[in-house]
């Protein structure tokens, strides 16, 4: 078990930054998953952590020991690739027991601990047979036993559900959750997927463009983002953002008013799922233009003052298209974004 | 690749397609069976025969029984081994880093690789057999399978490549994470992994130089290879013993390219199931 630190970590691709200055530290035995879209540096930074790429400046820390110009085998981590990456000419107890043999521990050690990371992913009935006659499933199983079996400081996954299809990576999901909690291993998830972040960790670190926009519980990223980036990013529907105008210590429109040391324009973010649908005089009006029934709640997509708003009601609401309704924002579900940086004040 | 359907017009082009690549590989290995195998009615019999009237294997035995044959082969296998060896210690380090790093210069190097065979032999020959005879080089099957090499190496670093381009860089580099260091890795995963196509380009190495003559020819006087051996020896013996030769020189390398073919048509680009 141990933390991992990220001092000012910069990866340059020729001119193109991929990472620029990188600060994140995820505590011993947290579960931190990072979350962007693709293209966004998310699994070159695992990778640098990993040793498998070259850093252009920075420092990467594990527990309190410098990694930063170790090789890989040096670093006391293990990894889940995306594509698995289990060796298809080693039995399955070979390809779990790898990384214990190469730390050269003695038959019985070896043993043991092949056999409880086994167990834990319930592999145990394939040990004798080889990857290919495996499922996708089966073969993540594999490798997450292989990566739990050496009992790392540090647990590492590269998108480790992205290759399984829907309902397989819903049931693995869940199962990673217990398994992780149960080793209480320090791990480092890269996802594109917010709801395996949502689901699966302590705190995201929502990354775009290199930089790490916010890094917070999953409620709070949820609810709090700190940018537009990340309220865009994360939540379905989208954050709704509305452009106002502050004034005299306070910003207000319809049926809404909240204290704000601010002067100008500015964007109010609010959530489709956080605002109260009332008659239209009394709240902002909502021209509702298309109703999406989705079982468990009907999704609004209307304008509010020449804006596209996303807004949730409940599923058996009398309301058709055309309609004008209010929209009553509630002043401690919403966040104050400035127009210009996109950054929350 | 779809098979066309039998029937179409298409089928009928691609079946005479196949029928002429045949014929034209076939009929000459045959006629050479014929010779070996029927003996002296059969080579001078015509119209020719599917099989031969009395099956014989006396010009076989004959041959085998011609002075120096022996010591021929010997030194075909030899050459052959070594060139075998040194084609690939030398084209599989250059296969793994065309297919593993990307430098400046790839393409052309490639390139390069490939346009060595584009070189005649036989301007080579003069200062080869020069350089040769002064360092000791001359009349040695070392010598000849050191130009047997350069002959192999490009075929041993195009097909190691590919090989080494199959094999996922995640499996390198899980291996690197779980404690491995880049030769540990390499030995552990890729070379098992890699293993039955690098046999296949070190018997086509093998095959190469097995069947090479102008080389072997130039650069021997005593110790000649089979191939070389033959060419002066048989130009003056009747034809059924030179079929015979012919054939004996063939089978070997029938054999091994019929043994490596996947491996072969994965290098060329051709699928293969």
């Amino acid at each position: 078990m141990a933390a991992i630190t990220i001092e000012g970590v910069s990866k340059r691709f020729g001119a193109a930054m991929a990472l620029e200055h990188l600060d994140l530290t995820v505590t011993d035995g947290e579960f931190v998953a990072l979350l962007g879209p693709s293209g966004c540096g998310k699994t070159t930074l695992l990778r640098i952590i990993a040793g498998l790429e070259t850093r252009s400046s920075g420092r990467v820390l594990i527990g309190d020991q410098d990694v930063s110009d170790l090789p890989p085998a040096k670093r006391g981590l293990a990894m889940v690739f995306q594509n698995y990456a289990v060796f298809p000419h080693l039995t399955v107890f070979e390809n779990v027991a790898f990384g214990l043999r190469m730390q050269k521990r003695d038959e019985a050690t070896i043993q043991r601990q092949v056999k409880r990371a086994a167990d834990l992913l319930q592999i145990g009935p394939y040990l004798d047979r080889y990857p290919a006659k495996l499922s996708g499933g089966q073969r993540q199983r594999v490798a997450v036993a292989r990566a739990l079996a050496v009992e790392p400081a540090v647990l590492l996954m590269d998108e480790p559900l992205s290759n399984l299809d829907a309902l397989l990576r819903l049931e693995m999901r869940a199962e990673l959750k217990s398994v992780l909690k149960e080793a209480g291993t320090t791990t480092l998830y890269v996802t594109h997927d917010q709801t395996e972040a949502m689901g699966l960790a302590d705190r995201i670190a929502v990354m775009y463009k290199g930089v790490i926009e916010q890094i917070d519980t999953p409620t709070r990223i949820y609810s709090k983002p700190s940018s537009t980036f990340v309220g865009g990013f994360v939540g379905s529907p989208p954050m709704n953002f509305l452009s106002m105008t502050a004034s005299a210590g306070r910003l207000a429109c319809a049926g809404f008013s909240m204290p704000l040391a601010h002067e100008g324009p500015v964007l109010l973010g609010f959530r489709g799922e956080d605002v109260a649908l009332v008659k239209a005089d009394q709240g902002l009006g909502f021209e509702v233009r298309v109703i999406e029934p989705m079982g468990s709640h009907l999704l609004l997509t209307g304008m509010v003052k020449g804006e596209r708003v996303r807004v949730v009601a409940a599923p058996q609401a009398e309301i058709e298209r055309g309609m004008t309704l209010g929209l009553q924002l509630d002043a401690a579900r919403v966040v104050v974004m400035d127009t210009q940086t996109g950054k929350a004040l | 690749m779809t098979k066309p359907s039998i029937g179409s017009v298409k089928g009928w082009i691609y079946g005479s397609g196949v029928a002429v690549l045949c014929v034209w590989v076939l009929l000459p290995i045959g006629l050479i069976g014929l010779g070996a195998f029927g003996g002296r009615p059969a080579v001078y019999q015509w119209p020719k025969t599917l099989w031969p009237a009395s099956l014989s294997l006396d010009q076989l035995a004959v041959f085998l029984k011609i002075d120096g044959v022996w010591n021929a082969a010997l030194n075909s296998v030899l050459a052959a081994s070594l060139t075998m060896v040194m084609a690939l210690l030398l084209g599989a380090p250059a296969g793994y880093a065309l297919a593993r790093f990307s430098f400046k210069g790839a393409t052309l190097f490639r390139l390069m690789i490939l346009l060595t065979r584009a070189f005649p032999l036989a301007i080579l020959a003069l200062p080869l057999t020069v350089l040769f005879i002064r360092v000791g080089l001359y009349d040695t099957a070392f010598g000849v399978s050191l130009v047997h090499t350069a002959l192999a190496l490009p075929f041993a670093a195009m097909i190691t490549a590919s090989l080494f381009a199959g094999i996922p860089r995640e499996l390198e580099e899980a291996a690197w994470v779980f404690g491995c260091t880049r030769w540990q890795a390499f030995v552990k995963v890729v070379l098992p992994l890699a293993l039955p196509g690098m046999a296949a380009a070190a018997i086509f190495a093998f095959v190469i130089s097995w069947n090479e003559v102008f080389a072997a020819s130039v650069l021997t006087v005593q110790q000649r290879t089979l191939t070389a051996y033959l060419l002066t020896v048989l130009s003056e013996s009747p034809l059924h013993y030179r079929f015979a030769g012919g054939f004996i020189l063939i089978v070997p390398s029938v054999v091994f390219i019929f043994a490596v073919r996947r491996y072969l048509f994965a290098l060329w680009g051709v699928t293969s199931r």
